[in-house]
């Protein structure tokens, strides 16, 4: 292909390139790197906003790229606004059968709020993942796993939202509905099992950690932080309150390293899970300390009671509801929720848009109040 | 003008030849000890002495590097065990693997070899395997006639190590308060140590040590930039200078005073560096080992004793702008 005196060149004229092109290759690309960044400016840059006394270095902080680039599900959110009653209409548990949850809405309100959550969780299914391929006669049966799972999570919606005001509403009205978790999936993402121990040549305190898992968040730290202070009111805290307490290790009442591993795990999930930093609630100056905190800091606190009921009330005794590809994958046990199951990343859930303002219905376990 | 050759990071001068190996003058076996054919090579002249080998075996290797190598090995293996025997998952997740130590319900039993077990005998190989290494470095500076300042400064680690390892767990009574021996766990462990005592940064010895440990490394640089500045009078021979003073000690000597009012000696400033170095991790092990034994909460702590002011401002966002606005959610 090439000329015949070129290819006589080169085979009189044996060289080594690869250096020398690798050392021009590496340079060039330092080189170009520093120009791009140079230019385009640093595309890691963030902006801060301080939350703290002066001194603290307390603040949030965002990259800039991303900073004002709103929640990519809030597009694909599905609302509407519900039809007032006028009185004196039928109510769903008058004209279909088997109304467990919703009964007291007109037909009006009940069809649209069966429409918003066909599109908050099976879009592409439509009203036959929950109700099955039959008449509309036959809806009310409880033929489908999926159906009484979703009767279970109106409840659960409406449970939080009513009684849990002081975490979902703690920042003006934002509320939670179907779609706050499961933003158009069957199954919501960020849901978790049961993994621990993991490991099997260890026991104990060694057998839950060192391991880069989902639960872990992919540091050392154990993986049974959310099942051991998610599900179960275990305490957190493991900070002596005076400079000097009695005890050693194994003591009910005082914190191994162990047990305080556990509570960093923790609470790296709330981090991740909310995009944020531990100065977000604390100044980690003291940590243990509730007199310098944020008010995210009680937020936070009622949110971990409010997952443990939902795990504890809702999902948990759902185990046995499930086929078993909705099981977990070591244990067999039903899916959780936690704090990212909502957040996804975010301070607030959809960057705290309002979900509840349309739907009266799912905001109270009582009949709907209109206005 | 500039002097590209002399300002130079690296040795400028190697003398290689005959190998030198060393004195064998007390009428003793002392050669047999000496192991290795010596070599010169370029490059390690270029960071020291151009010379590799011979090396002084002695017993003291033969138990240091055994017991060393039984640390090492019971560490490794107890990973490979972890990850299934296999090597794929051992390279992808070793900064993740750790030979834990035990629950803390065992206390100072002797555990499980699954739960802190295999931990207990790694460590006991590792003490020997330290201790005799410490004792190696007596040893060589009594045959050299040497003072034992590089002993006392090794023991001055050894004692940060035995309180993590041994003292502490043992006033705790736990051996669970022992270090993890993995990468990333024993970070974790220092971390949730820091945490759990309530923030190790109002421990005074912890800021002593903090002190000494950045001390150290002004000190180092400060010495290392005087002499390498004074070369060209001859200032890097360092002992002569001692006790013969000449233009180049002088001018170190003056510039410092100049600058800050106060100079070491050519002797001095050996025992200024000696003193920090040492001191970093005795004031440490003091800090670590008065942790959870004496002080629980040394926040608390700092508070009782006035150095642990509180800021003015108020949490969260209310007096700081929204972060809605902060994100362009709103005006």
């Amino acid at each position: 292909m090439l000329p015949k005196w070129f290819d006589k060149w080169n085979a009189d004229n044996p060289t080594n390139i690869f250096g020398p092109a690798i050392l021009v290759g590496a340079l060039g690309s330092a080189v170009f790197a520093a120009v791009v960044i140079v230019g385009i400016g640093n595309p890691l840059q963030t902006t801060s906003m301080q939350t703290g006394p002066r001194g603290t270095g307390m603040h949030v902080s965002e990259f800039n790229v991303a900073r004002f680039a709103p929640d990519p599900t809030i597009e694909e959110y599905y609302t509407e606004e519900p039809y007032v009653p006028e009185g004196g209409e039928d109510l769903a548990k008058d004209i279909y059968q088997n109304v467990q949850v919703l009964g007291d809405l007109t037909e009006d309100n009940f069809n649209r709020v069966m429409t918003a959550v066909t599109q908050w969780v099976a879009p592409e299914e439509g009203c036959a993942y929950c109700h099955g391929d039959v008449d509309l006669e036959e809806y009310g049966n409880d033929d489908l796993y999926t159906k009484v799972v979703a009767r279970r999570m109106i409840q659960m919606t409406q449970n939080i939202n009513e009684n849990w005001d002081g975490h979902v509403n703690a920042n003006g009205e934002v509320g939670v509905n179907c779609y706050t978790c499961h933003r158009g999936q069957n199954v919501p993402s960020e849901i978790w099992f049961n993994i621990t121990p993991v490991t099997k040549a260890t026991e104990g305190w060694a057998s839950l950690q060192n391991r880069a898992t989902s639960l872990s968040q992919s540091t050392s730290l154990p993986s049974n932080a959310l099942e051991i202070y998610l599900t179960e009111y275990e305490a957190v805290n493991v900070h002596d309150l005076e400079s000097r307490v009695e005890g050693v290790p194994n003591d009910e009442d005082v914190a191994s390293i162990q047990k305080t591993e556990m509570t960093f795990s923790l609470m790296n999930y709330f981090s991740n899970s909310l995009g944020v930093n531990c100065v977000f609630c604390h100044n980690s100056r003291a940590f243990y300390d509730p007199e310098q905190v944020t008010p995210q800091w009680s937020t936070a606190l009622m949110g971990r009671q409010m997952v443990i009921e939902m795990n504890q009330e809702y999902l948990i005794p759902l185990e046995t509801e499930y086929p078993a590809e909705r099981l977990g994958p070591v244990y067999a046990d039903a899916p959780k929720a936690a704090c990212k199951t909502c957040h996804k990343g975010y301070q607030q859930p959809m960057q705290g848009m309002n979900a509840i303002a349309d739907w009266p219905e799912l905001a109270t376990t009582e009949a709907p109040v209109y206005e | 003008m500039s002097f590209p050759d002399y300002q130079n990071i690296f040795t400028q001068v190697q003398v290689q030849g005959t190998p030198e190996m060393g004195m064998d003058d007390a009428g003793n076996n002392m050669m047999e000890e000496r192991v290795g054919k010596p070599f010169f090579n370029t490059l390690a002249g270029l960071f020291g002495n151009g010379q590799i080998g011979p090396y002084y075996w002695g017993w003291t290797t033969t138990v240091a590097l055994g017991t060393g190598l039984a640390w090492f090995v019971i560490v490794g293996f107890n990973m490979l065990a972890q990850v299934g025997w296999s090597i794929p998952q051992f390279i992808r997740q070793l900064f993740w693997l750790a030979l834990e130590p035990p629950s803390p319900e065992y206390g100072l039993t002797m555990p499980p070899l699954q739960d802190g077990g295999w931990y207990i005998i790694a460590s006991f190989f590792l003490l020997i395997s330290v201790m005799t290494w410490l004792l190696r470095a007596y040893l060589l500076a009594e045959q050299h006639k040497m003072g034992k300042h590089i002993f006392w400064g090794f023991a001055a680690a050894v004692w940060l190590f035995l309180v993590l390892g041994l003292f502490r767990p043992i006033l705790m009574g736990s051996w669970s308060e022992a270090v993890p021996y993995g990468i990333f766990p024993h970070l974790d462990w220092t971390t949730a140590f820091s945490i759990r005592y309530g923030n190790l940064y109002y421990n005074p010895f912890h800021c002593l040590s903090i002190v000494f440990l950045y001390g150290s490394v002004l000190l180092f640089c400060m010495h290392g930039g005087t002499i390498l500045a004074v070369t060209r009078y001859g200032g890097d021979r360092e002992l002569e200078q001692i006790y013969d003073r000449g233009t180049a000690t002088e001018r170190a000597a003056l510039f410092w005073r100049w600058t800050m009012g106060f100079n070491a000696t050519m002797e001095g400033i050996h025992r200024w560096a000696w003193w920090f170095a040492v001191l970093t991790p005795i004031t440490g092990g003091i800090g670590i080992l008065l942790t959870g034994t004496v002080v629980d909460n040394w926040f608390i702590w700092a508070q009782e004793h006035h150095f642990a002011p509180m800021y003015d401002g108020s949490y969260g966002y209310a007096d700081y702008g929204s972060y809605e606005a902060f994100i362009g959610k709103e005006n």
